[in-house]
């Protein structure tokens, strides 16, 4: 896995509360074995009509917007599905930190698997953050995982939580499954008491 | 004296194999539920990375979203080129790495949450993940189950273990007896109108009360199922003399000597008396109507004898979203729910695909027909739930009412197979989810239980079922 950066860059606003995972990525998307090339069809049905052309309005079809990274978005964000494909779009598409007030359970670990940093914030803060993502192109944040700090353009800090181990793993770009090979020994112990408690497991 | 445990923590204490000074834990995973979907990028990694199926024998492989549901479903032209390499994929992988497997061709095969606790391989006290959010189907044997990311898939795949930090412990309960016409659907969908749709992020559910107990455990898996719809990792229900009597005599079930062993377990596996819970929500049964979602999330929840409310009656960020949900659906903010007319009926799904879900709808629908060009479409939840329901003579029923008996697979839930819904078309449908474009794109869900589908297959309209028994 890539390794997370100090981040700088465009953050776009999404205001619109239980963003769902098919709204992330329709399911007609679903159908590829590989995890890449999802991020053409990121919020595809808000983003594109039916043709094919783009709908302009969407934020990310705004020309200030082509190149976010940053998404500050509504409430409950990925709602829904387990689909891995929403990470995989979202980060295909560039975007590599999601900031919220909350998000649903499964997208949240999923977005460390992938690179990507969820923020969870008080709604104060994200008000601002979302204000400053409506200033367009020009409002650039920095996301600095390293320190626990996001800084607005106009040089305004806020400071947020994150896991020590996820924290760890997303600056290292670390293998979780190479990590929980190496407590092999523990897995087997376990393996051994409880097929002896509960031997019809 | 050790502090009295909630059901979450006993089966969690139960599975932790390692935990770091952070409180970071490997829970072990003692059943693996695979799908097509969600599944070949993990086995693609493991091949990658010379990795094998930790524990082969705990993980059980089914194809069931991209299927078609109807007959001469063996002829690969019934499925576009990208489900077939889809389904291919989960054939070869299923043999390569040696897992159980149930192919489309099997009389077994059907929906993933269906299947398992048909089988008999979801017991109380396990934990059970799949690459699939309604895994939590399977806490209503009192295990502890739940989605995960394909990234996730591959972890367990490769290690039978799961990188977890615990959740908190809510407890909804549901009080005294529910009124003839409600069901447990009605009861998840009020729970979800009632906590929001991120009313349980970060908890771990377990639902109790005198409504719950008396579920069949067909009823209680459309409870713990629509768990993740109210942002709950995991729905619990606490097994007692209900579940060990459907879990007897399945065929990965213990047997003999083993069986009364396990039941010594099982019987250990409830709440303590005064055990914490972060947080306790509590519905009065007797007080659940029959609802509807009018909405496109599924906290959108009202009484079938509402009204569509309007954006105005929310705050925050839910009145945009309300006024983009009435637009999308094609309502006006006053109609009557109950003069919402509907074009097709979709009964099936994980939430509402078992046996129980077909006779609720064969006892409204016999001897009697859907409204004229109505399209109605019935799909069992595995090929047994169809077997049992052609022997039972309610497959005579639905074809005689005008349904549509199709073969078992997720269908129209997700609208991966060819089962879809066209563009504002509107539907009543058992399933769980009714996002923007979730059974077809510019398709509008109103979710309802297995009896308000049927009502309102035959009266054309989202319907009252209580005034038709």
């Amino acid at each position: 896995m890539e390794k997370f950066e100090k981040l700088q860059g465009i953050a776009a606003p999404m205001p619109l509360v239980n963003i769902d995972t098919d709204m992330i990525i329709p399911k007609v998307f679903l159908k590829s074995i590989a995890r890449t090339g999802f991020g053409k069809n990121l919020f595809d049905e808000m983003r594109y009509n039916r043709d094919g052309t783009e709908i302009e309005d969407f934020v990310l079809n705004k020309p200030q917007y082509r190149d976010t990274q940053i998404l500050i978005a509504g409430d409950n964000f990925g709602c829904g599905s387990s689909r891995e494909h929403a990470p995989w779009a979202i980060a295909d598409f560039g975007i590599k930190c999601v900031v919220s007030t909350s998000f649903a359970d499964i997208f949240f670990n999923n977005c460390f698997k992938n690179g990507i940093l969820p923020i969870v914030l008080p709604q104060e803060q994200v008000d601002v953050l979302m204000a400053d993502a409506e200033k367009g192109a020009n409002a650039r944040m920095t996301v600095d995982l390293e320190a626990q700090e996001i800084t607005t353009s106009d040089g305004e800090t806020i400071a947020f939580e994150v896991d020590a181990f996820k924290k760890h793993c997303l600056l290292e770009g670390l293998d979780d499954i190479g990590l929980t090979m190496e407590k092999k020994a523990s897995i087997d112990a376990f393996e051994a008491k409880a097929s002896a408690a509960r031997p019809w497991v | 004296m050790t502090a009295p445990k909630t059901l979450y923590d006993k089966i969690w204490d139960a599975h932790v194999a390692h935990e770091a000074e952070d409180g970071t834990c490997l829970l072990y995973i003692d059943r693996h539920l695979v799908h097509e979907v969600t599944s070949p990028q993990a086995f693609e990694g493991l091949r990658m990375t010379g990795r094998k199926v930790h524990a082969p024998d705990k993980t059980i492989a089914v194809p069931d979203h991209n299927v078609p549901t109807t007959a001469g479903r063996e002829d690969p032209s019934q499925m576009t080129e990208e489900s077939r390499i889809q389904v291919a994929a989960l054939d070869k992988n299923a043999k390569e790495f040696g897992v159980h497997y149930y192919p489309v061709s099997d009389v077994r095969q059907g929906i993933v949450h269906i299947v398992g606790p048909e089988q008999g391989w979801t017991l109380p006290g396990m934990t059970v993940v799949c690459g699939d959010s309604h895994t939590a189907t399977h806490g209503a044997f009192g295990a502890l189950a739940h989605g995960i990311g394909t990234s996730e898939v591959e972890h367990v795949l490769a290690t039978q273990t799961l990188i977890q930090k615990k959740s908190k412990n809510m407890k909804v309960e549901i009080t005294g007896k529910l009124k003839p016409g409600v069901t447990a659907k009605d009861i998840t969908l009020a729970v979800i109108g009632e906590t929001g749709t991120g009313g349980g992020t970060g908890y771990v559910i377990e639902y109790c009360g005198e409504a719950i107990r008396d579920l069949s455990m067909e009823g209680r898996m459309t409870v713990c199922n629509m768990a993740i719809e109210g942002g709950a990792r995991a729905g619990l229900i606490a097994p007692d003399e209900t579940t060990f009597e459907y879990v007897k005599g399945r065929p990965h079930a213990p047997k003999g000597g083993q069986f009364e062993q396990a039941l010594e377990y099982w019987k250990t596996l409830f709440t303590d008396e005064g055990a914490h819970f972060d947080k306790v929500v509590t519905l009065k049964g007797e007080e659940i109507e029959p609802v509807v979602t009018w909405g496109t999330s599924p906290e959108d929840v009202l009484p079938i004898s509402g009204v569509v409310p309007s954006p105005e009656d929310f705050e925050g960020g839910k009145v945009e979203a309300a006024r983009r949900s009435i637009e999308y659906m094609g309502l006006t903010p006053g109609q009557k729910l109950s003069d919402i007319e509907i074009d097709t009926v979709f009964i099936g799904s994980c939430t509402n695909g078992r046996i129980e879900d077909m006779r609720a709808v064969a006892e409204i629908v016999k001897g009697k027909k859907i409204k004229d060009g109505m399209r109605a479409m019935i799909v069992p939840g595995s090929g047994l739930v169809r077997a049992q329901a052609e022997e039972e003579g309610l497959a005579e029923i639905f074809e005689e009412a005008g349904f549509e008996w199709r073969l078992a697979g997720c269908s129209m839930c997700l609208a991966m197979n060819p089962d879809q819904l066209s563009e504002n078309e509107r539907c009543a449908s058992t399933s769980n989810r009714n996002f923007e474009g979730r059974q077809g794109y510019k398709g509008r869900t109103h979710l309802v239980s297995p009896a308000m589908a049927a009502a309102a297959a035959l009266t054309g309209k989202l319907t009252d079922v209580r005034e038709l028994i």
